[in-house]
């Protein structure tokens, strides 16, 4: 631990005419070389969430040995004036130079006017926002494609399941949430066409009590496998295994929380993208403003198959995941009904994961039991 | 947790000599700071416990709460919306009632301030900024004041209302944004159309603070003086002390509850203004950040004295600024701040039962002891 602030020597005269004046000077300025920098992560929620904000701290986690680099970590940071003052926080006192702010609701306003006050700092933050037009050049975005690491949990749900019924704890009916769901049932349906999956919008990215609710009101209704859309799956995984009903994961690999119930899970792989934006920053580089990529890129991973995964399950699994990674894989292909009978997708048409048209998702496909609004 | 019943300084009949006086106001001072500092040594052993230095702790906390210039403009931030939704706690606890529900006239308020934003578009900021605040505060207003009408005509308990209505209106602010008053644009995060940009509220000149700590210090000097030299602060502390013999003397008690929960929930709805025209832009469920549940801490803290709530809300701003450094410098979660804020109310809350048990503080122990 230390109590001295790192600075570099740039940093302490671009800010030592405000700071001088008011006897801000206690640091000891070290001039660094050019390969070194100071990386800031915030995350929304607890580092040690078994979730979205672990995914990240375990990228995070994925940079500390790499020489010259330095990490600096802050969580719980509400999506208010909060985080535009962590950022600067992190510039003025912790001198860093690049900054992934993770949370979705940290883009507009508050990266972004952090990005306008301090052009010389890098902002890269993950939810795929970031717009050439309209977004100043040192902001960016990354994200992943993570619909087909639910189809494949899907597959493992298909073959797990006894009452043809799996259940989908969702926080909220937005176009990222819908893909999931639809992706994971339509997974589903490659085993067992006759599969449903009835779904729960809990209406927040973290309410623990209503996302056991949620689980154990899926599970009194017969639903025997049991994922999720939500910030922390802990809650949901808990509560499914301790009612003796199987788990797909989702954000982080949850399997040490219930190793027998685990079939697998759809995990970021942050730490491929961290460690991109690192090299380019120590070789100089310019820093990609936009990037995106989904298994066969290695931003998101399928956890381990767990002891419930039966021999037929676990090939039709990993032929599948064979075939994504290959590319070409379609999930969302035509022809495909709402659960209202509207056709969305007509026949002969299939969208890649990289498809636009996804982003803007609004429907449940015919199969999901639940609604949208 | 009942008031206390020693009365408010300033309410104390003049002190027969400046001597009198002066212990009367030190108390007010050197308790709080007592509590403080016993906090702080109890937290010392919680951070030794941990295994890290406790002055090492108490070293970054000072620089990141007010060490520098940044560091004080980072906890004044923070504190802007404290001092308006502490003040939606402190008003009714005039009267005697424990309100804690201003969460919930923060979200309305914010949603009412980024409706009407958007409604009137295109006309003079300088009309559509003040109603934007106006309607912030009638929304926030009407809110509270049915706690306290349901209070007072219906002896339904303010506590449970106000928090279960916050819940209410986090749920309304919900309905609203991801249905009507929802920009088709914000497709993965429901929110109001965008403000333009004419009705953002910049930031105060020379600093990097907006101008909701203006609104927010403003706001606690008018409810001082509202409570300390109006004739309606005066009756709200007599119905506040004793409802009956309030009522007996003929004062209104029904209006001056409704009236006092109404203004506090005016000025919580106000901070749900400030926060969409001077931080988010819009509205959307970042608003329900949790500043009316930390504005109850402060509030309680300030011992309910709306001038007090301004270094309570800064020193806690502090605390909340300071907590980011910690995280980073010193590897500790961030329940650690949890834990320094915890154990530092229920100390100052339990100094509470000390005022006018110590001699020195006490003129009229003195003659009794001399």
């Amino acid at each position: 631990m230390t109590t001295k602030l790192l600075i570099s020597r740039r940093k302490l005269l671009q800010t030592s005419a405000a700071g001088a004046a008011l006897g801000f000077l206690p640091y000891s300025g070290s001039v660094q070389a050019a390969t070194s920098a100071t990386v800031g992560f915030i995350y929304v929620g607890p580092k040690d969430d078994y979730g979205y904000n672990q995914s990240h701290a375990e990228g995070a986690a994925a940079l500390k040995d790499i020489a010259g680099i330095k990490v600096v970590e802050e969580e719980n940071v509400p999506e208010t004036v909060d985080v535009q003052k962590t950022m600067e926080s992190m510039i003025n006192l912790d001198g860093a130079s690049l900054i992934f702010p993770t949370s979705f609701g940290y883009f507009d306003p508050h990266m972004l006017a952090m990005a306008a006050k301090y052009p010389k700092v890098q902002f890269r933050h993950c939810g795929g926002l970031w717009n050439k037009d309209k977004n100043p050049m040192n902001a960016g975005s990354y994200f992943g494609y993570i619909g087909m690491g639910q189809y494949l949990n899907g597959i493992a749900a298909g073959h797990a399941t006894k009452s043809k019924k799996l259940g989908f704890v969702a926080a909220k009916p937005i176009p990222q949430v819908l893909l999931n769901i639809n992706s994971f049932l339509l997974g589903a349906r490659a085993v067992d066409p006759t599969i449903t999956v009835q779904v729960i919008f809990t209406g927040e990215w973290s309410l623990a009590v209503k996302e056991a609710e949620a689980t154990n009101a899926l599970i009194d209704q017969g639903a025997d496998v049991i994922t999720c859309h939500v910030d922390s799956p802990k809650v949901v995984v808990q509560t499914a295994a301790g009612r003796g009903a199987f788990i797909c994961g989702y954000h982080a690999n949850q399997s040490p929380l219930a190793p027998d119930k685990y079939l697998t899970g759809a995990e970021w792989a942050w730490g491929t993208v961290y460690k991109m934006f690192i090299d380019k920053l120590q070789k100089g580089e310019p820093l990609p403003n936009f990037t995106r990529g989904g298994l066969a890129e290695g931003f998101v991973k399928m956890s381990p198959l767990g002891p419930g995964v039966n021999a037929e399950g676990r090939k039709q699994f990993e032929a599948t995941l064979a075939e994504m990674m290959k590319g070409g894989f379609s999930v969302i292909k035509g022809p495909l009904k709402d659960n209202k009978g509207k056709e969305v997708v007509a026949a002969g048409k299939a969208y890649p994961e990289t498809a636009i048209e996804l982003e803007s998702m609004d429907y449940l496909v015919d199969g999901v039991i639940g609604s949208t609004s | 947790m009942g008031t206390p019943q020693i009365p408010a300084v300033s309410s104390l009949p003049i002190a027969t000599s400046n001597l009198e006086g002066l212990a009367r106001r030190s108390e007010a001072v050197a308790i709080p700071l007592a509590a403080l500092l016993v906090g702080m040594v109890l937290f010392s052993v919680f951070i030794m416990l941990v295994g890290k230095s406790p002055l090492d702790f108490f070293d970054i906390m000072w620089r990141g709460a007010f060490g520098s210039w940044f560091s004080v403009q980072n906890s004044l931030s923070r504190a802007a919306p404290l001092l308006l939704t502490a003040l939606c706690v402190a008003l009714p606890a005039r009267l005697g009632l424990v309100v804690i529900g201003g969460e919930g006239a923060i979200v309305l308020g914010g949603v009412a301030a980024a409706a009407l934003g958007w409604w009137v578009d295109g006309a003079s900021a300088f009309i559509v900024i003040p109603l934007m605040a106006i309607a912030g505060m009638i929304i926030g207003g009407l809110w509270m004041g049915i706690v306290g009408a349901l209070r007072h005509y219906r002896a339904v308990n303010e506590t449970i209302s106000s928090l279960l209505m916050a819940y209410i209106a986090i749920a309304l602010m919900n309905q609203l944004v991801e249905g009507v008053l929802r920009d088709p644009a914000s497709l993965n995060k429901p929110s109001t159309h965008p403000l333009a940009q004419a009705y953002r509220i910049g930031n105060i000149p020379g600093m990097d603070v907006h101008w909701g700590l203006v609104a927010g210090i403003v706001a606690c000097i008018i409810s001082w003086l509202l409570i300390e030299k109006t004739r309606w602060g005066f009756a709200a502390r007599i119905a506040g002390g004793n409802v009956r013999a309030a009522q007996i003397q003929g004062l209104a008690v029904g209006p001056l509850i409704v009236g006092f929960t109404a203004l506090g929930g005016a000025f919580a709805g106000l901070a749900g203004m400030i926060e969409v025209a001077a931080v988010q832009g819009s509205a959307n469920a970042s608003l329900a950040a949790g500043y009316g549940y930390t504005g109850i801490l402060v509030a309680f803290l300030a011992r309910q004295n709306p001038l007090a709530i301004i270094p309570v809300a800064i020193f806690l701003g502090g605390i909340d600024a300071a907590g980011g450094l910690i995280q980073r410098r010193m590897d500790m979660p961030d329940a650690t701040i949890l834990v320094l804020q915890g154990m530092l109310f229920i100390i100052i809350l339990f100094s509470e039962t000390f005022y006018g048990r110590f001699v020195i503080f006490n003129p009229d122990l003195w003659k009794r002891s001399a």
